[in-house]
C-alpha cells in the first residue's frame, strides 16, 4: 500500500538567467526509504537539495516536506528536516560539542532535551571522546561524521545528505556509510545525492538518476539494472578498431553496448546466443552494474 | 518569506556567546585601549594648546566625543567583517538557513548582540574621563542606551556594506569615504559650529552627530525634551539600515 510521500516534488523548474538547473522535475520519496540521487557534477542535485530547504526558490512547481509546502511554510518544513551539506560549514574554531549546542538551539530542540540530543549526535558521529576538541583539530573524516551527526540533532523525519562522502578516502567513506546505514535503519526518510555508484548501491533502497536537471531513470538498483542493462555483460578488450567493430555488430543485433577506455561491454549477454558472442572474440562475463545503467541512460561517464 | 520569529534570537546569541567566550580578551582589549589612546593623545595633546571648547575643558570635550569613536569602531567593523567572513568564507549562514532560522533573524540577532556589547565598550571613555574632571551625574545612565541605539544602526550599516561588496578589500572604500568623514563632521574632535554652514547642515543627517549630542547632553546633565529629536534620528537611521541589511543579505543567501 502506498503511503503519503515524505517528500513530494511536483513539476519543479529552477532557472538562473538563461541556464536551466532543474527542469520540470517531479519526484516522490516514500517514508522510511533512502533515495539515492545519482548524477554527474552539474546535474542539478545541489540546486534541488537547496530548493527542498527553501534556500533556493523554485522558478515554478511545488515542493512539500511531510505536507508542509516549502515556499509557504518554510519554517515548518525546516523543522522536520535534517541537512548535511556538501560543503562543510561548521565553525571550526568551536569544539564539536559547541557546534552541536548551537545547532540544537537553531533547530529549536526543547531545552530539556538538548543535552540528550547532543550526546546522541556525538555518539552517532562516534566522537564522544573528542567532543571538546576544536573542529579545526579533527581529521577530514571526523569533521564529516560530525556534520552528519549534526544533521540528526533535531530528530528530523526527513534527512538530506548532499554528497556526504565526497573527496574522502575509501576507508573513511566506509565509516560514514555505517553511520548513514544506522540512520536508515532507525526509520527516517533519507535523500542522498552522490556521484559514487557504490555509495548509491550500498545505501539506497531506490535510485533516481539525474542529468541536466531531469530525472531520467528511477527504480531499485536491481530494477534499473534489469530494465536498462540486463543481468550480464560480455566484456571485450582490444584495439579501438576491433572494439568499434564489435559495437557495430552488437547494435545490428539490437544489443546495447558500453565503451569504457580500452574495453567494450555488450549488455544483456544472458539473452544472447553464446556462440555469437564467442565469434566476436575472447571476452569475460561479468554482472551488470549501475554504472552501465548510468552510462546508457545519460550517455555520460561518472567521474568515480 | 517566513514571518520574523523572535525565538531565533537566543539561538543566534548562543553562537555569539560561544565565540565571545573565546575572543573576549582581544575584543575588550582594543575596545578599551583605542579610546584611551585617543583621549590621551588628542585630549591631552591638543588640549595643551586649547584650553576650553564650548565652555568645557578640551580633554572632557574629546572624552565625551570619544564615545562615538568607540561606538562606531565596535559596531560598523564587526558588522562588515564578521558578516562577510561568516557568509562567504565560512558559509556559516548557509548552514544556519537550513534550520528554522531566516536571514533576517540572523542579521537582527547579531546586530542586537553587537549593540549590547557596544553599550559597554562605548561607555568606557566616559568612565575614563571622570578622573579628568567630568562630574558624574544621573543622566549618564542614559549613555549605554545611546551607545546601544547608535551601534544598532551602525552594525546594520556594516552588514549591508558586507552584502554589497564582492571582495573584502573593497571595505577600504567605505572606511575612507564614509566612516572617517562621518566621524569628522560630527563634533567628535571639534564643535560643528566651526564648520562652514553647508557642512553644519550636512552633519545634521549624520547619525554620529546625534549620538554625540545625546552623549554630551547626558554627560553635562542637560538632556531635555528636544533630545528626543536626536533619539528619533538614531531610530530612523537604525530602521533604514536594518531594512537595507536584511534585504541585501537575504538576496545574497536565498538564491
Amino acid at each position: 500500500m502506498l503511503q503519503r510521500p515524505a517528500l513530494s516534488i511536483r513539476g519543479v523548474t529552477k532557472r538562473f538567467g538563461e541556464f536551466v538547473a532543474v527542469d520540470d522535475l517531479s519526484l516522490d520519496v516514500q517514508p522510511g526509504t533512502c533515495l539515492g540521487l545519482l548524477g554527474p557534477n552539474g546535474a542539478g542535485k545541489t540546486t534541488l537539495m537547496r530548493m527542498i530547504t527553501g534556500q533556493s526558490r523554485a522558478t515554478s512547481g511545488h515542493i512539500s516536506v511531510l505536507e508542509h509546502d516549502v515556499s509557504i511554510d518554510t519554517r515548518a518544513a525546516r523543522r522536520v528536516l535534517g541537512v548535511c551539506p556538501q560543503q562543510d560549514n561548521m565553525d571550526d574554531q568551536q569544539t564539536a560539542r559547541e557546534n552541536l549546542v548551537l545547532w540544537a538551539a537553531l533547530c529549536r530542540v526543547p531545552r530539556a532535551e538538548r543535552k540528550r540530543a547532543i550526546a546522541a549526535a556525538l555518539e552517532t558521529a562516534q566522537l564522544t571522546d573528542r567532543a571538546d576538541e576544536r573542529v579545526t583539530n579533527l581529521s577530514g573524516g571526523m569533521r564529516r561524521r560530525l556534520l552528519l551527526g549534526r544533521a540528526f540533532v533535531n530528530s528530523p523525519r526527513v534527512v538530506l545528505l548532499d554528497e556526504p562522502t565526497v573527496g574522502l578516502d575509501p576507508q573513511v567513506r566506509g565509516d560514514l556509510w555505517l553511520v548513514v546505514d544506522r540512520m536508515r535503519r532507525s526509520g527516517v526518510t533519507i535523500v542522498m545525492s552522490t556521484h559514487y555508484i557504490e555509495e548509491a548501491e550500498r545505501l539506497a533502497d531506490d535510485i533516481a538518476i539525474m542529468n541536466r536537471g531531469r530525472i531520467i531513470a528511477r527504480g531499485t538498483p536491481s530494477e534499473l539494472r534489469r530494465t536498462h542493462a540486463g543481468d550480464e555483460a560480455a566484456e571485450y578488450v582490444g584495439s579501438p578498431e576491433v572494439l568499434d567493430e564489435i559495437a557495430n555488430k552488437a547494435s545490428e543485433l539490437g544489443l546495447k553496448t558500453r565503451r569504457a577506455g580500452l574495453s567494450v561491454s555488450v549488455l544483456g549477454a544472458e539473452n544472447t546466443d553464446p556462440t555469437v558472442l564467442e565469434s566476436w572474440g575472447r571476452h569475460s562475463r561479468r554482472a551488470t552494474n549501475l554504472e552501465d545503467v548510468f552510462v546508457l541512460v545519460t550517455g555520460e561517464a561518472l567521474d568515480a | 518569506m517566513p514571518k520574523f520569529d523572535a525565538r531565533s534570537i537566543p539561538a543566534i546569541w548562543v553562537r555569539e556567546l560561544i565565540l565571545f567566550k573565546r575572543y573576549w580578551r582581544g575584543t575588550t582589549f582594543s575596545a578599551i585601549l583605542e579610546p584611551l589612546i585617543f583621549l590621551f593623545g588628542i585630549g591631552l595633546g591638543v588640549g595643551a594648546f586649547l584650553d576650553e571648547i564650548d565652555g568645557v575643558k578640551y580633554v572632557i570635550f574629546v572624552g565625551t566625543g570619544a564615545v562615538a569613536t568607540a561606538v562606531i569602531f565596535s559596531s560598523v567593523f564587526p558588522g562588515m567583517y564578521n558578516t562577510f567572513i561568516a557568509r562567504t568564507f565560512q558559509k556559516v549562514y548557509d548552514g544556519i538557513l537550513a534550520t528554522p532560522t531566516t536571514a533576517a533573524e540572523i542579521m537582527v540577532g547579531e546586530a542586537l548582540w553587537i549593540a549590547t556589547r557596544t553599550a559597554v565598550y562605548g561607555s568606557v571613555p566616559i568612565v575614563v574621563t571622570i578622573p579628568f574632571g567630568l562630574t558624574p551625574n544621573w543622566e549618564m545612565i542614559a549613555i549605554p542606551f545611546i551607545c546601544f541605539l547608535t551601534a544598532l544602526g551602525f552594525t546594520f550599516l556594516g552588514q549591508w556594506i558586507s552584502g554589497i561588496v564582492k571582495v573584502i578589500d573593497s571595505f577600504s572604500y567605505f572606511q575612507s569615504a564614509l566612516i572617517t568623514p562621518l566621524l569628522f563632521v560630527s563634533g567628535t574632535y571639534f564643535p560643528i559650529s566651526g564648520l562652514p554652514g553647508w557642512a553644519q547642515t550636512v552633519s545634521h543627517i549624520n547619525p554620529v552627530y546625534h549620538c554625540i549630542e545625546l552623549v554630551r547632553d547626558a554627560s553635562f546633565d542637560r538632556l531635555s525634551l528636544s533630545s528626543w529629536w536626536n533619539v528619533l534620528a538614531l531610530v530612523v537611521f537604525a530602521g533604514i539600515s536594518c531594512a537595507l541589511s536584511v534585504r541585501t543579505i537575504t538576496r545574497r543567501l536565498v538564491t
